[in-house]
């Protein structure tokens, strides 16, 4: 059998059993309404305006900062796989790639990126 | 040695004898989805028991004892309770993201479980980049976390949300990094092939220190992932409420509460599979005698005892450490385990080619 046969069908059954859940959940579960259970679980006080704000940036610049190591280490790990075989070469290459990574994360060190404020 | 493909090939065989070809496939098929979801289910039943007592024993209590024999089934009862419960609509919240959010994170947890190798013949896919697969959809979790406290409308689960992102995202880094070592230690990325690497000695052994720090990296930023122990900011009870679940209900929130202990699990998995030997027994080169009997211990024993041992560390860190700051938090990861395991990765390299 393919592997992607597989995926799919852990995929279906992944998705079977939320669906089969939730309906389970939905046929025994109580229904009821009343008009201050709809409202945001937050202080007991009616909540001041909307959520969907602009929030702190600092979460944002470490989400940068991963994304370029992110793609780096997409990178590296070909030459992982292969590396008993490159030896000596692929590790003179390769350390040239880890010096810029190396240095691309001193220098956010350095600028203060990983600094939270 | 028993494996389970015995079994797997004598079903296959039957079925193809009595079927035709596309039935047969078609029965296979259920089966799997069948086996899959029973196994899902029961560990984690037997996670949140085995938590709830162990976090119990650490804090010098009995844990739950009254329902069944030493409250054996008290996850069970916890189980249809919460299939039971009411499914709350809340007014502000986006309908169809806070609903997909909580299927992400389920869909993502069981598509990982499903590639685990728990004895030979016994995983259900096995892709020759098994270890890129295994990253790629594990962290399609964070994409239902996020997910779930931005659609919630609710300031404190999107404060956890937020903080989750920020958590989960550094932390694969280390993850990658530190199952890169044992890639390059095994040349492979198939799972099944990296625990048959293993018969004569297991990694954590065959890689000298360099497996070892990745192991302690591994293990540190894998119990990060799953969003536990001294890492729990994103759902920080004193603080958040509930973090990112704050708003869910019923068994909406029993999808994130199972996915919890199921990454756990398979944080330990993965854990077992790469750097523990898999399901392989304990062999020592030159011991025949010892390696005969450890024979005789089935695969899945071994399999399953490595990987509560893994899970028996991420609870004693959990119920032993205090929570983090989010800068202390940031700072571990990005000053420490992420320069470490860079070094790590060129000291691997070099313990490989000059050893």
């Amino acid at each position: 059998m393919s592997n992607s046969a597989l995926f799919s069908v852990v995929l279906v059954t992944a998705i079977f059993m939320v669906v089969a859940a939730l309906l389970i959940a939905w046929l025994l579960a109580p229904k009821s309404t009343n008009p201050v259970k709809g409202e945001p679980y937050e202080c007991g006080i009616p909540t001041r305006g909307t959520s969907w704000s602009q929030f702190k940036v600092g979460y944002y610049l470490f989400a940068i900062l991963y994304l370029v190591f992110d793609v780096e280490t997409v990178l590296l790990f070909p030459w992982a796989t292969i590396m008993k075989d490159l030896s000596t070469q692929g590790l003179v290459c390769m350390a040239f790639f880890f010096i810029i990574l190396t240095f691309g994360l001193a220098y956010a060190w350095k600028k203060g990126a990983l600094k939270w404020k | 040695m028993f494996h389970f493909n015995v079994v797997t090939d004598w079903i296959d065989e039957f079925l193809h004898t009595y079927l035709l070809d596309g039935w047969a496939l078609f029965i296979e098929f259920v089966l799997i989805g069948l086996i899959l979801l029973t196994a899902y289910a029961v560990l984690a039943l037997i996670l949140i028991y085995v938590e709830r007592k162990i976090c119990a024993f650490f804090q010098c209590r009995l844990g739950p004892t009254r329902v069944g024999p030493l409250g054996l089934f008290q996850s069970v009862a916890d189980m249809i309770k919460i299939l039971l419960k009411e499914l709350i609509k809340i007014n502000k919240v986006d309908p169809l993201l806070f609903r997909l959010a909580a299927f992400l994170v389920i869909i993502a947890s069981i598509c990982t479980f499903g590639a685990i190798p728990f004895d030979k013949g016994l995983h259900v896919i096995d892709f020759n980049i098994g270890v890129f697969y295994l990253l790629a959809i594990s962290s399609l979790g964070v994409v239902g976390i996020l997910l779930a406290g931005w659609s919630s409308n609710n300031k404190y689960t999107m404060i956890g949300a937020m903080r989750s992102g920020a958590q989960l995202i550094s932390y694969e880094l280390s993850c990658g990094l530190s199952l890169m070592t044992i890639i390059m230690l095994s040349g492979t990325m198939q799972l099944s092939v990296i625990v048959e690497q293993q018969d004569y000695a297991w990694n954590i052994f065959r890689g000298g220190i360099p497996a070892v720090i990745a192991f302690v990296i591994y293990l540190i930023a894998g119990h990060a992932e799953t969003n536990r122990g001294p890492f729990d900011l994103p759902e920080a009870e004193s603080e958040l409420t509930a973090g990112y679940h704050t708003e869910y209900s019923g068994i909406q929130f029993g999808f994130f509460y199972l996915a919890e202990y199921l990454n756990m699990f398979i944080i330990a998995a993965i854990a077992t599979t790469l750097f523990l030997g898999g399901w392989m027994p304990l062999h020592v080169p030159g011991w025949e005698s010892f390696n005969e009997v450890m024979n005789y211990i089935p695969p899945v024993l071994w399999f399953f005892g490595k990987t509560f041992f893994c899970v028996f560390l991420a609870l004693w860190v959990r119920w032993t450490m205090p929570r983090l700051r989010i800068d202390q938090l940031l700072n571990l990861e990005w000053k420490i385990l992420m320069p470490l395991s860079l070094l790590n990765i060129i000291f691997m390299a070099l313990w490989i080619i000059y050893w």
